[in-house]
């Protein structure tokens, strides 16, 4: 460690501090040892995590990857008035990957010192010697090409936490202001969350890479409650999508202006019209269609899942064998082309590389209505050889490979998945005007879906009821249910390239234990026809 | 010091002195008025398998340490995993510039002093002792089996021993440790026509019987193959503790007397205040928790240090009371009473079995899956059932039936109770991993709200 380093460690975290700024500050003394190696690039983590390497090589692993995260989150909670809760936190560890004899092994811990890594390679080979008593087939890995030294940043303008903790408290206090100044707006919660990962990743083939990745939420929730506290609503802000950005999306969600319009729709929301069950033409704004594109495309394209991997809790898929599937299932209609990246601006998936040093490619899971891919690793993509060769494609891992922590195994993770803009340049009110007799959904509410992915059952923020092709009321306790291929087969109008939108989650679960993984949905306004509604409300006093 | 493989080479779980004396170092550091450090030290282990072998496995151990700082009514708090001086001192830091910077919070309680704590030991050296070999070693008790029956068996054990330790600058000092493991496993057969599961979670691991399982599952496989559709609609159910188990742990999550007293919730009064005293549900049901229930193991205190008693929530179907916090409780003149992770509910004798008997036509459920709430006003949920599910006629298990998507509510569902069998612990979480820890019979109900059929097995 050389002392111009470390004197800007400490001059910028003094500067920092005087600024009433929240970034962390590196003593001087831990600078000696090992924190100073979360400066991405830096020689001492790349010597340790070669370092870890070589001990699992000499332990008897074939290949071998080493991950250290760094990890600093903060999370801000209001309601009304005041803070509930300001939270900051950094979490900093190394975990250890190996192959050995065919079988995975794989060990964590936060000790950051060579014998420390040496422990936890051996650890994992001695696993994987554990796991291999219990082996069918053992797991061979597509190839990849190295990248020796590689960076990658998300591309933002802001860093969240850069930004003075006085300028977010008071954006979200405002924000409630505004809220509850709206007539029968009761209650109302606002949130931001914010990520800094600093992950450096080495293999045993020699790849060697260092990213940064930050991800932002600004969030709210506003209750309105009827006079006679027989009836209460809520109006989520889940048209402001968390992003792979940095505060400058908090500054562009205009929560102080916002908040006023969704307040206004939760009390407007207590005396809409039930719904009438029965068969509607349903136009889904993207806002909405991003949740059933996840689960009901993202999740069933995953390969372990349509190969038997994830049964026991995410399930399996109706998208399997296969080799029953590739170029032969319809999924939907010829115009609907659903594309894998991890690249688009802004998107919560997108990366440099993937958790096991591949560089992602943009891929179609369906092309033209069929299906033509499936999300994979380096140890799925050899799955699927007879198809690439079939096809004449390269045998490749798509790159999703992904792991929410340091001290958790990276596995499949799906990457963006997107509905592509049609060619005409339909929108929201096209789509509307086109419809006779239905229903418009805005925004993600409940959502369920069976183990496979066939039936599947959402609910939405704002219902609408559409009558000759105009807006005609709002609607409430609206739920549709649907059988998957049935209802992707019946979308016949989709919007343009103005009408995209990214949706999105932070939090989508798979694996066991279950790891959160985050990811984007592009899509566009869309209209599905002649769909199962089903009326939620029920008489509560019973 | 018991068997600790779960630590395997790292540095072993703390001790109450070690933890006590890590506390007071990081508290040491406090410039603030009041200050609260929480010590979470943990080791898990995990093995997965999937198609009759071990698919990914991972031994982890890790140490975070939270420290909230307060000035009069603002508070803050920062994490690190580091427990170095400097990074503790530097943690401390950052709690207290962010407090200062943060406006006052007039609901904010002060830290507390000493408390009194039910004497509560969660460690099962068993469940400590769990290393990657005992693991697979459980794997193949379930994945043998199943190919010799030409069967595909996946699943997954979890084992997570945890230390946690709490101090306050006003002189609180807690100190806990708890173990938890479950095992689950899915078999179905090769051409994927039928799927069954069994499940089992206790902080002891020792009380988890691998082989029992797997053959549990096998059978609900093989009994499970081809299923027919019958028309949704409202039927008499018998479901499998487990079942219950996915369904009545809702409820703890809605039994918020804020939300209640605040008009926005299933167990607000119309007219005003809540339903404490009211009749909710069968006089037969009782829900409870004890951190010190053997089957139920919990910390004995909340991360504020708070101690948590034993707590009856409802008695003989009236609704005793609602969870709720210090600021909460002192508003309205009760005693603060945390939500817990641990349930208990009544029951009566015999299995799933004599449920079955008694039924002329219904449905038996092992298990439902992605549940979730659809209308808080009346704890309304949806979801499907998955894994073994079968016709009941005549008292006899006839058939294999179709999956069921339901929307229903716990409320209705303990309203429509007709019998109740023996509770037992269950494995009712999502994702297979310990979960909450719930104890709960097989129950027999009428009128369960299926909405649709679900193709997927």
């Amino acid at each position: 460690m050389d002392s111009s380093r470390r004197d800007f460690l400490i001059t910028s975290g003094a500067a920092a501090a005087a600024l009433g700024l929240t970034s962390v500050a590196r003593p001087a003394a831990a600078a000696e040892r090992w924190l100073a190696g979360v400066t991405p690039g830096d020689p001492t983590i790349r010597e340790l995590a070669f370092y870890g390497i070589e001990a699992a090589k000499s332990a008897g692993a074939q290949y071998a990857d080493v991950r250290v995260a760094e990890n600093r989150s903060q999370r801000i909670f209001t309601r009304e008035d005041r803070v509930q809760a300001l939270n900051d936190s950094e979490t900093f560890g190394i975990g250890v990957r190996v192959l050995a004899n065919g079988a995975w092994g794989f060990a964590a811990g936060s000790e950051l010192t060579k014998d420390s890594v040496a422990r936890l390679a051996k650890q994992a080979v001695a696993q994987a010697g554990a796991n291999k008593s219990a082996m069918i087939r053992p797991v061979v890995l597509a190839p990849v090409t190295p990248t020796k030294n590689g960076t990658w940043d998300t591309p933002i303008e802001i860093d969240p936490f850069s930004v003075a903790i006085e300028e977010k408290v008071q954006l979200l206090l405002d924000a409630n202001a505004a809220a509850l100044k709206v007539n029968g707006a009761r209650f109302v919660q606002s949130a931001m969350f914010f990520l800094r990962e600093r992950k450096t990743l080495a293999t045993s083939d020699g790849t060697f890479v260092v990213q940064t990745i930050y991800r932002a939420q600004p969030t709210m929730n506003i209750t309105a409650i009827s006079a006679d506290r027989t009836d209460f609503q809520t109006r989520q802000s889940n048209d402001i999508a968390p992003r792979g950005l940095g505060y400058e999306h908090v500054r562009d969600a205009k929560l102080v202006e916002n908040a006023t319009k969704w307040a206004t729709e939760a009390v407007q929301k207590l005396s809409a019209k039930p719904v009438e069950v029965g068969k509607y033409d349903l136009v889904l704004h993207p806002t909405h269609l991003w949740l059933t594109i996840h689960e009901s495309i993202a999740h069933p394209t995953e390969l372990d899942r349509a190969m038997g991997f994830e049964a026991n809790y995410a399930g399996t898929s109706f998208v399997s064998p296969p080799e029953k599937m590739l170029g032969q299932f319809r999924y939907g209609p010829e115009f609907m082309n659903i594309q894998g990246d991890r690249m688009q601006k802004g998107s919560l998936s997108a990366i440099g590389w993937d958790d096991e040093g591949v560089q992602p490619d943009t891929f179609l899971v369906i092309k033209n209505g069929i299906v033509n891919d499936y999300q994979t690793t380096r140890e799925q993509a050899l799955w699927l050889d007879w198809w690439y060769k079939k096809t004449g494609r390269e045998t490749r891992s798509h790159g999703c490979s992904y792991s929410q922590s340091w001290s958790d195994v990276q596995f499949q993770r799906m990457p963006n998945i997107s509905l592509l803009p049609g060619e005409k340049d339909l929108g929201w009110d096209d789509l509307i005007a086109a419809t006779d007799n239905g229903i418009a959904i805005v925004g993600d509410g409940s959502f369920s879906i069976d183990q496979q992915r066939f039936n599947a059952q959402f609910g939405g923020q704002l219902f609408y009821e559409i009558k000759g092709g105009k807006i005609a009321g709002m609607l409430k306790d609206v739920a549709y249910q649907m059988r998957t291929p049935d209802f992707w087969n019946s979308m016949d109008m989709i919007g343009g390239p103005k009408s995209y939108f990214m949706g999105g989650a932070f939090n989508d679960g798979k694996g066991q234990p279950s790891q959160s993984n985050a990811v984007s949905h592009g899509c566009v306004p869309s209209r599905f026809r002649q769909i199962n509604v089903i009326n939620t409300g029920r008489k509560g006093n019973a | 010091m018991s068997p600790r493989s779960l630590f395997d080479g790292a540095s072993p779980p703390l001790s109450r002195d070690d933890a006590q004396a890590l506390t007071k170092r990081a508290l040491s550091f406090s410039k603030a008025e009041q200050a609260r450090v929480v010590i979470s030290n943990s080791a898990q282990g995990n093995t997965r398998f999937a198609v009759n072998q071990v698919s990914t496995s991972g031994d982890a151990t890790d140490t975070v340490i939270t420290v909230q700082s307060v000035f009069g009514k603002r508070a803050a708090s920062a994490s690190t995993n580091k427990r170095d001086d400097a990074s503790l001192k530097q943690t401390v830091e950052i709690s207290e510039r962010l407090a200062k910077l943060s406006p006052e919070n007039q609901e904010l309680m002060p830290e507390l002093g000493p408390q009194k704590y039910l004497d509560v030991d969660g460690w099962a050296a068993s469940s400590a002792a769990l290393d990657p070999a005992g693991r697979v070693s459980a794997v193949r008790r379930v994945t043998d089996p199943s190919a010799q029956a030409g069967l595909v068996a996946t699943g997954f054990i979890e084992a997570d021993a945890d230390v946690t330790a709490i101090a306050t600058s006003a002189g609180l000092f807690a100190y806990g440790r708890l173990t938890g493991t479950s095992m689950t496993t899915t078999v179905r057969t090769a051409d994927g026509q039928g799927s069954g599961w069994a499940g089992a979670a206790h902080s002891d691991w020792s009380k988890i019987d691998a082989s029992a399982l797997g053959q549990h599952a096998i059978d609900k496989a093989i009994r499970s193959r081809e299923p027919v559709a019958i028309e949704p609609g409202r039927y008499t159910v018998v479901l499998e503790p487990t079942a219950v188990g996915n369904l009545i742990q809702l409820l703890g999550f809605a039994m918020n007397a804020r939300n209640a007293d605040e008009g926005r919730s299933f167990f607000t009064k119309p007219g005003g205040g809540n339903k404490i005293g009211l009749k909710v549900m069968d006089e037969r049901v009782t829900l409870a928790s004890d951190p010190a229930d053997p089957d139920t193991k919990a910390y004995a205190f909340t991360p504020e240090g708070m101690a948590v008693k034993p707590t009856t929530w409802i008695k003989d179907g009236v609704v005793q009371t609602l969870s709720y916090d210090r600021y909460w409780a002192q508003k309205q003149g009760k005693e603060p009473t945390p939500f817990i992770r641990a349930l208990r509910m009544s029951g009566g004798s015999g299995g799933v079995d004599e449920l079955v008997a008694s039924t002329d036509r219904g449905i038996l459920v092992t298990r439902f899956w992605y549940i979730r709430p659809v209308d808080q006003r009346t704890i309304l949920y949806t979801g499907l059932t998955r894994d073994g599910t079968f016709l009941i006629e005549n008292g006899k298990v006839t058939k294999a039936v179709k999956n069921f998507r339901f929307n229903e509510s716990p409320i209705f569902l303990l309203n429509n109770l007709e019998a109740m069998g023996e509770p037992v612990r269950v494995s009712a979480s999502e994702d297979g991993g310990p979960g909450l820890a719930i104890v709960v019979p097989p129950i027999k109900a009428h009128d369960f709200n299926f909405t649709s059929l679900s193709d997927a097995i």
